[in-house]
């Protein structure tokens, strides 16, 4: 069919099928980008209404903006720790899950539970956890230390990334895991084995054979969770709301207060329109360079 | 003898390692549950309790009797109305990109980009757009937010879904004189099915556990759950039993939804990549 026969009529069925969807699509990817464009050329503030362009005084303002950069420093940090520590962990788990065990399916289906979670009900729940007084983390801590332990997780500089963090990689170490044992399980165990026969050790059967034949598995893993994690929000939100003062801010954190709360809407529009840009880059350059579609 | 005492030894090591992960993961899906059963004075001692001493339900009780539980209606409106719309609008859409390769690779890798872009970016022109339009905190400005927003990942999901069915059925119902609509219809959506389904649940609870848009557009009238979780953080003091009870709430639906999703699982949350 569609092949065989794609006369004037099959052109005219096709798009009509599309259309909705695209036209939707395109509402809400095109008008705010044209939007964003227009507005941070202008000078909106939240006492002033000044629609005359003023060129590129906020993207000026942008690049000297020590907020913003630190926002962007923190987004990186959560990103560069966070993503190793989910794919090791995961890899681990995997590992541990792959052969066949009492239970399996059940744990298997247990540790799902973690990835569907809302984040944000995640982070208020390792708030609770995090309590000073009423969570079981100082309670468990204090076990071990022999003494009472009054550790203000979400309030203290020096331990609120450590709190953060562990309620990411809590709820996301489970996805990791799923998709690296889907992987594992693919692979081929012959090859193994006859490697092993060869003389060859753990490690290098590892990553001679296993790493090959999973990583366009982890790949598409890693992109997946580097992008939710370039746009960090919910946990971060329910943890800190980006404090203590501006100390745990992402940059999805950041532009959140300059255009809900200090209401700088020009500046904002250039910092969403900047944010689109680099991603945008990074996405088709991942994209080139990982199979998502088969 | 040894060689079978080793395996055993083994699996019983391994057994253990599994039991204390699981319990790891678990544990705090366990605390934020069995807080919401707790009374005040089980949640407010020191050192915490680990478990309440009876199963009572003042706690949800009080949601409902104080209104806020209206906020779980919201969502369930606003994420089935959208998921429905989605997948409607998708599904077309999916079919036509993978049959005819409707604009080819750029279309569809154009749409999947589309679910990439931080939600932050997106949401703050929608706000300005929506105020304009007098559609902040209302149904319609939501649901449509949400249908945008998935409609990149059910027409990405849905069209590796049809490409997996055989064309041959669809070409002899064509020989037998089904119209396309027909086709569509009879033979395609009826073997999907289970994609269908999959992606349908996904697509749901992606918007029910949505944060970010409805902390922007919500003000009192169509609040979702998540924000409503979110409003019982004090700056000093947290309403604990709220806190839990309207986040079981949330969380109870979602994980009845995930005995559902199990099979389809992988190939959900990796964008049809891992077809597992």
């Amino acid at each position: 069919m569609p092949h065989a026969q794609s006369g004037p009529q099959d052109r005219y069925f096709r798009h009509l099928l599309v259309a909705p969807s695209i036209l939707v699509l395109l509402l809400v990817a095109v008008f705010p980008l044209i939007y964003l464009i227009l507005v941070s050329f202008q000078g909106i503030t939240m006492t002033d209404n000044d629609t005359r362009f003023i060129g590129f005084v906020n993207y000026l303002h942008l690049l000297e903006d020590r907020r913003m950069w630190e926002a962007v420093l923190h987004t990186l940090m959560f990103l560069l720790i966070a993503l190793p520590l989910e794919l090791i962990l995961g890899l681990f788990m995997a590992q541990l899950f792959l052969d066949q065990l009492p239970g399996r399916q059940v744990f298997i289906a247990l540790l799902v539970l973690p990835v569907v979670i809302s984040p944000i009900v995640a982070g208020a729940t390792w708030s609770l956890m995090f309590d000073d007084r009423f969570g079981p983390i100082n309670q468990i801590l204090g076990w071990i230390a022999g003494h009472d332990v009054h550790l203000l997780w979400t309030i203290k500089p020096e331990l609120v990334y450590s709190a953060i963090l562990v309620a990411e990689v809590w709820q996301w170490t489970p996805f990791m895991f799923l998709l690296l044992l889907a992987a594992l399980a693919n692979v081929d165990k012959s090859q193994q084995e006859a490697a092993a026969i060869d003389g060859a050790g753990y490690w290098q059967i590892f990553f001679k054979i296993v790493l090959p034949s999973i990583w366009p598995v982890m790949a598409i893993a890693l992109m997946i969770r580097a992008l939710d994690l370039f746009r960090l929000f919910d946990i971060v939100w329910a943890l800190t709301k980006g404090g203590p003062g501006t100390m745990t801010e992402t940059l999805s954190i950041f532009t959140y207060n300059q255009g809900f709360k200090q209401f700088e809407t020009s500046y904002t529009a250039a910092v969403a329109l900047v944010i689109i840009i680099l991603l945008t880059a990074a996405l088709l350059w991942t994209l080139r360079r990982v199979e998502l579609s088969r | 003898m040894r060689a079978i005492h080793k395996r055993q030894l083994r699996m019983a090591l391994r057994l253990t390692a599994a039991v204390v992960t699981t319990a790891f993961f678990l544990f705090p899906v366990y605390w934020l549950f069995m807080i919401s059963f707790k009374t005040a004075d089980e949640i407010y001692a020191f050192p915490p309790v680990w478990w309440p001493a009876s199963l009572q339900f003042g706690n949800y009780l009080v949601l409902f009797k104080d209104g806020d539980a209206t906020a779980v209606w919201n969502s369930l409106v606003i994420a089935s109305v959208s998921t429905l719309l989605a997948m409607v609008l998708g599904t077309l859409c999916a079919y036509s990109l993978a049959r005819y390769k409707t604009g080819g690779d750029h279309l569809s890798n154009w749409v999947i980009s589309q679910r990439m872009v931080p939600p932050i970016a997106v949401v703050f022109p929608i706000f300005l757009l929506y105020a304009f339009l007098g559609w902040v905190d209302t149904y319609v400005g939501m649901i449509l937010l949400y249908t945008a927003f998935n409609l990149p990942y059910v027409i990405w999901m849905m069209r590796g879904y049809i490409q997996d069915i055989p064309r041959s059925l669809e070409e002899a119902a064509l020989m037998d004189g089904c119209t396309r609509w027909q086709v569509i219809w009879k033979v395609v959506l009826p073997m999907c099915r289970a994609g269908l389904f999959a992606t349908a649940i996904f697509t749901f609870v992606f918007a029910w556990n949505e944060f970010l848009f409805a902390l922007v557009l919500t003000r009192t009238e169509v609040v979702t759950y998540t924000v409503q979780v979110t409003h019982y953080f004090g700056g000093q003091s947290n309403f604990w039993t709220k806190i839990a009870a309207m986040s079981v709430l949330g969380t109870l639906p979602v994980f009845v939804a995930v005995v559902f999703m199990q099979r389809y699982m992988v190939r959900g949350i990796s964008l049809g990549a891992v077809k597992g």
